[in-house]
């Protein structure tokens, strides 16, 4: 499981926990993430978020 | 010609020469330098205030509005061209030149006091346009981008805005926990200091939690506000050292008009506009619907496409030449340079936006980011209209 950064606000997607009030059940894969989702924060697309090391 | 007759292989962007002019209005105080060389005209010290507060709210009027996108198949392609990151470049150093001629001519020269006084607003004016070239820099995912964002806020003393605008600005723009969002019926007057000071503790803040998380000291090298600021400090010292003490007060003076300047941009870009709160306790995602937009090209082509804010808002990191409008965000009357010298008469201001927000709302201000002492009294003033006309319609 990864967790994924907001390149504009820092935000953290993380796989593991998903985003259950979104709709996005705990264990989605990046990939399976709708490519139309945005970041709940600020709104930046799924391109401007980068795979963080944990 | 309309524009559905133009295929979409052989779209060009028609305002790409256009948009050189950014980094040509910059060099206003260098224009004054040499004008004043050659005709001695004390008022040349004052082109550059002439010219936003002017000439651009009339070329407004005169040349109108631009709604043109470029086709959807085209963004990738045209966000990729660099010659539109070498006309933002092209900007920093003659920004820079402005302000170390400017500074030069304060202090060494023997100007009147009006002279003087044109010469703070035009530096000033040139400060304030570089935060918007600090601004599309710092939406950008290159480190060299991003590094010259600091260096084109360093003169004007704005570093916080580079932490402050991306991870506090964009997370909570137009809601009432934003201190650069303007609430209605909060004057220009009201919402500069709260802005300015909101905006800079947030900065502070948000890096403190971020070095928090990486078991760092907020006092660690890598804060960037600590960054940004180390470079006006520098500048201003070096400055200072060869000057001598009285381009101080100069480059503070400029310093505090630019900030005006941006504030007052930002005070008109989401006035009385708000997200709502969904079942969840989060606010919805920020919609064209959030922000004021103009398409008037004049104010467009010196600020980068700020005016099409709506977008920018919805896609931050899209680069300026490729921000659309769209036809459903709330349109201002004029462009940004006309409407923020209304902003400083706040009679004139309230008078002209405050139906339009009312209008917006359709009359249903609770749905409206008001300020605070007033919400109660604004909300029973015009919501009434909606529960009478529902009735009547039923």
């Amino acid at each position: 499981m990864k967790k994924w950064r907001c390149l504009v606000c820092d935000f953290v997607y993380d796989e593991e926990k998903g985003l259950p009030f979104e709709g996005i059940p705990a264990g989605t894969r990046w990939e399976d993430v709708p490519d139309d989702w945005t970041c709940p924060d600020c709104g930046a697309g799924k391109l401007d978020f980068v795979m963080e090391e944990i | 010609m309309s524009t559905s007759s133009i295929s979409l292989n052989t779209w060009t962007d028609r305002k790409r020469p256009l948009w050189l002019l950014g980094a040509v209005i910059v060099g206003f105080p260098l224009y004054s330098f040499a004008a004043y060389w050659a005709t001695g005209w004390g008022l040349v010290w004052w082109l550059a205030p002439l010219f936003i507060y002017g000439l651009i709210p009339v070329l407004d009027l005169l040349i109108g509005t631009d709604v043109e996108n470029p086709p959807e198949s085209r963004v990738a392609s045209l966000s990729q061209e660099r010659y539109y990151r070498w006309a933002i470049y092209a900007a920093v150093p003659i920004q820079y030149g402005s302000f170390i001629a400017g500074t030069w001519v304060a202090v060494t020269q023997p100007l009147a006091w009006w002279e003087l006084t044109g010469l703070v607003f035009s530096c000033g004016a040139i400060s304030g346009a570089a935060i918007n070239i600090g601004h599309e820099l710092g939406h950008a995912t290159d480190p060299l981008d991003r590094w010259l964002a600091k260096i084109a806020l360093a003169p004007v003393l704005y570093g916080h805005f580079y932490t402050e605008h991306n991870r506090g600005h964009h997370v909570r723009v137009a809601t009432p926990e934003d201190p650069a969002s303007a609430r209605f019926g909060e004057t220009f007057w009201e919402f500069l200091p709260r802005c300015v000071v909101g905006s800079i503790a947030s900065a502070w803040r948000i890096e403190k939690q971020r070095l928090e998380r990486q078991g760092k000291s907020v006092w660690h090298y890598s804060n960037d506000n600590l960054q940004a600021w180390a470079i006006s400090l520098v500048l201003f010292a070096a400055m200072t050292a060869w000057l001598g003490v009285w381009a101080l007060p100069f480059m503070i003076a400029q310093a505090a008009y630019g900030g005006s300047l941006l504030e007052v941009v930002n005070y008109l870009e989401h006035y009385g506009l708000c997200r709502q709160k969904g079942a969840d306790g989060r606010y919805e995602r920020c919609q064209p619907r959030h922000s004021w937009n103009s398409n008037h090209i004049v104010t467009n082509v010196f600020l980068y496409h700020l005016q099409r804010h709506s977008d920018h808002h919805a896609n931050p990191t899209r680069p300026y030449q490729s921000l659309r409008h769209f036809p459903e965000a709330p349109q201002l009357p004029s462009g940004y340079a006309s409407m923020v010298l209304l902003a400083y008469f706040p009679p004139i201001w309230f008078r002209l936006m405050n139906p339009k927000v009312v209008a917006h709302y359709k009359g249903d201000m609770r749905l409206a980011n008001i300020k605070p002492s007033i919400r109660d009294e604004v909300i029973a003033r015009y919501t009434p209209e909606v529960s009478t006309k529902a009735t009547a319609a039923a």
